[in-house]
């Protein structure tokens, strides 16, 4: 059994956080968010931390471990460099409820802004409707999040340039295409992906693709597809024309 | 003081909470939904095999009435007759609506919803989405359910129904981001909280799971029953310990994964129970081929009904066969002996087992076997309700999934509580709409601000003992001694001695934990959060030890080593637990009822 040490973010909503440092036992097999309950138990029983399922399933226990955006529970120990303290601190780009727990209110409003799912008329005539694998592989891959929101934590576009009001983050690019590409599904949204939503503030660095614990190929998958068809519904030159001649 | 005002207050937004607020919203009542957690995050998403209903897309002899026999089958008939029924014949188009939501179901190859094998279930019949279908009803639900102008109150827990003149009227609660109170007025509440696993130490449960809904029925004057079943799923993770308890799916071994002990003997094929000798396979060959989809074969044993296959295990591990971490081998990279291609075929119909075992365990389960042992997973006990309206004995309190009573009997079979969460979600939402519509809210009367001050003054003494006033005992030190104790004797295997022992160490851990104090302030305290949630779990924990040693026999879940047989006089008897006039818990027998003869006859031709 080592001992090993933690810098764990604590703070308050709108007062000064700083780092304290815990030392506590580690054994095998254990994760950061094992060692964070821990912790707790003997030392800091009013550390503030989000989790539920303990197992990469929920996506409550978002966190910055030595500055990068994971699930605590599903970073082992063993996985991070035993030559220094383990550094925790909350999602940067959400405001600061206490310690490792974020204010991430504002993904649930932006969702409500998506135009939700339409189907067409049922296939069959006992009101079901029939689908192939094929057409349901493809936004399985989407439906797949847990919105743990650590795509929106490192997409630069919220974290340092705040378009909070212009933009709705990768986590909803991949709501609006699962609900684009649903092989039943008859709603428009480009016109909102376009103005309301900002599509193209997204320059595809791909930052988001990479901190995502359900690999979730984001960006190529989901955010190109739709910047494509934002361009060929407003943007085709031949489209364009065929609208100034025909006035439609 | 806050006030909410809803006509319908829903306690839980797990699947049966999510369903039963979007069917009150819809029959246009103003609804309210509190949750311990994020929207989208309650133990809904950790369900990972799938939703039974007999669609018969797989095959076509499936029907209501098979789906019901099986659930009274696994029950071992001490179900609540009504409510298995309502459950077959309203699951198949619970699923067909979650479609319509726009829930993505995997397909079969004419295009329809794939049903898979489970346990205890006569035919494919789980509706799913890979290994992740909780996730997918979740958010099916959540979906829709924001659109629809729900009042959603995260991270908000309810510790105290208000009553008034017999009936509820709402609710007192705190949040965790700033320990807020607030009363939730309403006209009729849903309670939807789930189960009690927290109450173990070997759990797959998160730490919501602590009774609350039993608890505040309870003391608002409802009674629980089955309080004794409590499932061990056999197949949780056992190593690291860090990760003990973690669920894997019954999927695995669905999909034709079978367990072995440390000699490498396919175990399950040397206890088959009476009731199943005649549907269950021969030998490993005609066990293949039955999860391969071959409608001629039986089923094999690893699919016996869970309580069964806990037991086989513990078994094992006990005579010393187990595996290197006390648990036994699951293995499905065997199947690359059938299939070619195998890898492809494992990572795509159990994804998250994959991705859960390589990232946790640094398995690969396509080519190595899984040590797995058996974890708390599921409580059978609930509130009494009635089997139509889930309305409890208490006017305007109505109860739906995990923290009811009544439909599963002594053994829940697996996809079952999915199909509940829709079924009986659906009907509390309804019926509690219903109820609030012809029953409305009255002013705020004296007896709520009684009622307020009582919680707003136990919700404070935690803290308020911290400088000296309470013996200094911490609330994670008594959650954690809890565990233990019914973890060792109030577990899987029971005796009399054990469970008597048990329920005095529960009584005393309840004495202590009224000095139970706790540091910080009000603001997103765990710590608090814990001591406020024991009340609930020390609650449900005596219920189980007391109903566990009153029944002097062994049935589905309830496993008495000293009472090994079932017994006639208890085949018809429920326990039944209330608050007694002395504040003290009061258990009485009551008649299992029948069910009719139509039902009856079902039964008999399922035998």
């Amino acid at each position: 059994m080592a001992s090993r040490t933690f810098r764990i973010w604590r703070g308050e909503q709108g007062a000064d956080g700083q780092f304290a440092e815990y030392t506590t036992d580690i054994t095998e097999g254990m994760v950061v968010l094992d060692a964070v309950h821990q912790i707790q138990a003997e030392s800091a029983g009013d550390l503030a931390v989000r989790w539920n399922c303990k197992a990469g399933k929920c996506g409550s226990c978002s966190a910055e471990v030595n500055g990068n955006p994971r699930l605590m529970c599903m970073t082992r120990m063993s996985d991070l460099p035993e030559d220094r303290p383990v550094t925790i601190e909350p999602m940067r780009t959400f405001p600061l409820l206490k310690d490792l727990v974020t204010d991430v209110s504002w993904n649930f409003e932006v969702k409500k802004r998506i135009k939700k799912f339409k189907p067409r008329a049922p296939d069959a005539a006992d009101g079901t409707w029939r689908m192939d694998q094929r057409d349901v592989d493809r936004v399985q891959e989407f439906r797949k999040c847990i919105e743990c929101f650590l795509c929106q934590d490192v997409c630069h576009v919220l974290r340092d340039s705040h378009k909070h009001d212009e933009f709705v983050g990768p986590r909803f690019f991949v709501h609006a295409a699962a609900l684009e590409m649903h092989p039943l599904d008859t709603e428009d949204r480009l016109e909102e992906l376009k103005e309301a939503q900002g599509v193209g503030y997204c320059n595809i660095t791909k930052c988001c693709t990479k901190v995502c614990p359900e690999h979730i190929t984001i960006t190529d998958n989901a955010i190109i597809p739709l910047k494509e068809r934002v361009v060929d519904r407003f943007y085709d030159p031949v489209r364009n024309l065929f609208r100034i001649v025909t006035g439609r | 003081m806050q006030v909410a005002e809803h006509d319908v207050l829903v306690i839980g937004a797990g699947g049966a909470g999510l369903r039963a607020a979007i069917e009150a919203s819809a029959a246009g009542v103003s609804v309210g939904l509190v949750t311990k957690s994020l929207l989208g995050k309650a133990h809904t998403v950790m369900a990972e095999g799938g939703i039974a209903a007999a669609l018969a897309n797989v095959d076509g002899r499936d029907d209501w009435r098979t789906h019901f026999a099986d659930t009274m089958r696994g029950g071992q008939y001490v179900n609540n007759p009504t409510m298995a029924e309502l459950h077959a014949r309203e699951a198949p188009d619970r699923v067909r609506e979650l479609e319509a939501w726009g829930a993505v179901f995997d397909r079969t190859n004419d295009q329809k919803i794939l049903q898979r094998n489970f346990g205890g279930h006569k035919y494919p019949r789980l509706a799913h989405v890979g290994d992740r279908t909780g996730l997918e009803m979740i958010r099916t639900l959540q979906d829709h359910g924001i659109h629809l102008g729900i009042d959603v109150h995260m991270e908000w827990t309810v510790t105290r129904l208000i009553s008034d003149g017999g009936r509820v009227v709402g609710a007192f609660g705190y949040d965790r981001e700033k320990g807020r109170f607030q009363v939730f007025r309403a006209a009729a509440v849903v309670l939807a909280t789930g189960g009690i696993g927290r109450a173990y130490r070997v759990t797959s449960n998160s730490w919501e799971y602590t009774g609350d809904g039993h608890a505040l029925a309870y003391e608002a004057g409802a009674e629980l029953i089955d309080m004794e079943y409590v499932q061990f799923h056999p197949t949780g993770m056992v190593w690291p310990p860090s990760v003990r308890g973690i669920l894997v799916t019954e999927g695995v071994r669905g999909e034709g994964g079978v367990l072995r002990n440390s000699e490498g003997n396919r175990f399950m094929f040397d206890d088959i129970p009476d009731l199943y000798t005649g549907s269950t396979a021969a030998d490993a060959e005609e066990g293949w081929r039955y999860t391969q989809g071959d409608k001629e074969a039986r089923r094999p044993p690893e699919l016996l009904t869970r309580d069964h296959v806990a037991r086989c295990i513990v078994r094992e591990i006990k005579e010393g066969r187990g595996s290197p971490h006390g648990g036994v081998f699951l293995d499905i990279a065997w199947i690359k002996e059938k299939l070619k291609d195998s890898e492809a075929h494992i990572r795509r119909k159990l994804p998250s087992m994959y991705h859960q075992f390589k990232e946790l365990a640094g398995i690969d389960i396509t080519s190595e076997a899984m040590e797995v042992g058996p974890t708390t997973h599921y409580v059978m006990g609930g509130v009494k309700v009635d089997g139509e309206t889930q309305m409890s004995r208490v006017p305007g309190l109505f109860a739906a999934g995990e923290c009811a009573g009544g439909l599963h009997g002594a053994n829940r079979l697996g996809g079952n509580s999915l199909s509940d969460l829709l079924v009986f979600g659906k009907r509390a939402g309804e019926h509690a709409a219903k109820y609030a519509g012809a029953n409305p809210r009255s002013a705020a009367s004296g007896a709520e601000n009684e009622q307020v001050e009582a919680a707003t003054r136990d919700a404070l003494a935690p803290l308020e003992r911290q400088d000296g006033g309470g013996d200094g005992v911490g609330s994670y030190a008594i959650q954690s001694e809890l565990q233990d104790l019914m973890q060792a004797k109030v577990g899987i295997v029971r005796s009399q001695a054990e469970l008597e022992s048990g329920l005095a160490d529960v009584l005393a851990l309840k004495e202590r934990s009224r000095n139970v104090s706790v540091a910080g302030n009000r603001a997103y305290n765990p710590g608090w959060h814990t001591a406020l949630d024991l009340p609930n779990l020390l609650l449900v924990s005596e219920a189980v030890a007391r109903t566990a040693a009153l029944r002097k026999e062994s049935r589905g879940a309830h496993f008495r080593e000293d009472h090994t047989a079932k017994d006639e006089h208890w085949g018809k008897t429920t326990l039944v637990v209330r608050k007694g006039a002395d504040g003290e818990m009061e258990i009485e027998e009551e008649a299992v009822t029948p069910p009719r003869e139509e039902l009856q006859q079902i039964i008999e031709e399922n035998r």
